[in-house]
């Protein structure tokens, strides 16, 4: 089957659902969409993905994504690649844990590194990081805390634990307090124009 | 590694001498460190790939209980060593500190591996402690990625050596006002809190990567992307290789 022919045979199922293909892989030009299409690629008699193999997110600054890997077991095919496209401000994709319990931990990854909410998710919670961090790390505009610079927090609690502190450091820390800044790591993000 | 060398009243020689007429000459300093370093007893206690060279140390072919050290044991109220074998995340860090905490004395650490020295290849993640003597005092560094099972295991030696040097007299385990447990960091909203102990460990004055090697890994805020919308630009021509070699043979 050819890619148009492919996206031909899904829209006729589905009428309205806007698709596109960027790159050898099927852009669902509205996320809202997703659980319909992946429905039909596992049930219909032609495609049967039956396994979802990975979801991922991306990060393209304009954009987040996720990407969805779908293999059929049953006909030996695949990897058959699925996109939904959302804004930086309200990421907001319907989970497919209903279609493929496989998605509950790899959505629950993506949602930790990317901040991508999957709606009827049933456990959305953080995977990786612990529970009240803050900030999706895998985000192209997430800034590291600088971890040789003790700040104020640090230096409050290392003396309630009866540690002592070099004044050097209490005086750094109360300097970024007094300008309402913390110790995060100023490095370049970009290589050189060379 | 600072270590004393072992001052014995009898001098060597001599020592020999009457061990070959089947003599035992010792001070009690001597067999209590013989019994201490022929029998350090690690923790069961892997953290990564490192741990599976620790794994292979301890099997038959490299054997760690030719240096008595073959007991891991599960506890850390019954072991002596903390082998800290692999790369330790800041989820993983307070757990590392509370262990060491739960050691009784005397309690030794070896961290294994680039990872538990200063953070290895991971230098610069978001989720990775940079070495865990941030937090806790190391005995013997052991650099690798991951060290082979010699190399774990000549760190052990080098550990024997060290409590070779200790004296009965003047273990600090003995002394009044030892303290040994260190307080457990808590997980913050950016990191670890705190960032390290300043009783254990302080930031290095000089940079000396950035001096060599700039600033290789880049963390900051990134503004590219790559435009998946654009058309893919064809590949070069698999002719090339062939054209390439034309000239030459004409």
């Amino acid at each position: 089957m050819t890619p148009e022919e492919i996206k031909n045979k899904i829209q006729t199922a589905l009428p309205g659902t806007a698709l596109k293909w960027v790159r050898d892989t099927l852009l669902i030009e509205n996320p809202q969409d997703l659980p319909k299409v992946a429905n039909f690629l596992k049930t219909s008699e032609e495609f049967r993905f039956d396994y979802l193999s990975s979801v991922t997110g991306a990060d393209y600054l304009q954009y987040l994504e996720a990407v969805y890997h779908l293999y059929s077991m049953e006909k030996k095919t695949g990897p058959f690649v699925l996109r939904a496209r959302v804004g930086r401000d309200q990421a907001r994709i319907p989970s497919l844990v209903p279609l493929y319990r496989g998605a509950e931990y790899q959505e629950r990854e993506a949602y930790d590194t990317y901040g991508i909410i999957f709606e009827n998710h049933p456990d959305l919670r953080r995977i990786f990081m612990w529970e009240g961090f803050e900030g999706f790390p895998m985000r192209k505009d997430y800034v590291q805390e600088d971890s040789e610079i003790l700040e104020a927090s640090d230096i409050e609690w290392l003396e309630k634990h009866q540690v002592q502190v070099p004044e050097g450091m209490k005086k750094r820390a109360e300097e970024l307090k007094k300008q309402g800044r913390r110790a995060v790591a100023e490095r370049p993000g970009q290589p050189e124009p060379q | 590694m600072a270590f004393t060398e072992n001052l014995s009243s009898v001098d060597g020689g001599l020592k020999s001498e009457l061990g070959k007429k089947g003599i035992v000459v010792a001070t009690l300093n001597e067999l209590y460190n013989w019994g201490r370093r022929s029998s350090i007893w690690p923790m069961q206690f892997g953290l990564a790939c490192c741990a599976i060279e620790m794994i292979a140390t301890a099997c038959a072919r490299y054997d760690i209980a030719r240096f008595g050290a073959e007991l891991f044991r599960p506890s850390p109220r019954q072991s002596d060593l903390m082998i800290v074998a692999g790369t330790v995340t800041k989820k993983m860090a307070p757990q590392v500190v509370r262990l060491y905490n739960q050691m009784a004395e005397p309690k030794y650490v070896i961290t294994m591996g680039a990872c538990s020295i200063a953070g290895g290849p991971f230098i610069d993640g978001y989720n990775v402690l940079r070495g865990i003597d941030r937090y806790i005092p190391i005995d013997v560094h052991l650099p690798g990625c991951p060290p082979r099972p010699e190399a774990l295991l000549y760190g052990l030696m080098e550990l024997q050596r060290k409590i070779d040097g200790q004296t009965i007299e003047k273990t600090e385990w003995y002394q009044k006002g030892l303290k040994r447990e260190y307080p457990v960091p808590e997980c913050g909203p950016h990191g670890l809190i705190p960032k390290f102990n300043p009783e254990v460990w302080a930031p290095r004055e000089v940079d000396h990567r950035k001096e060599r090697y700039g600033e290789p890994v880049l963390i900051g805020k990134k503004d590219k992307a790559p435009n998946l919308d654009a058309p893919v630009a064809a590949r070069p021509a698999a002719t090339s290789a062939s054209s390439a070699s034309q000239p030459s043979a004409s």
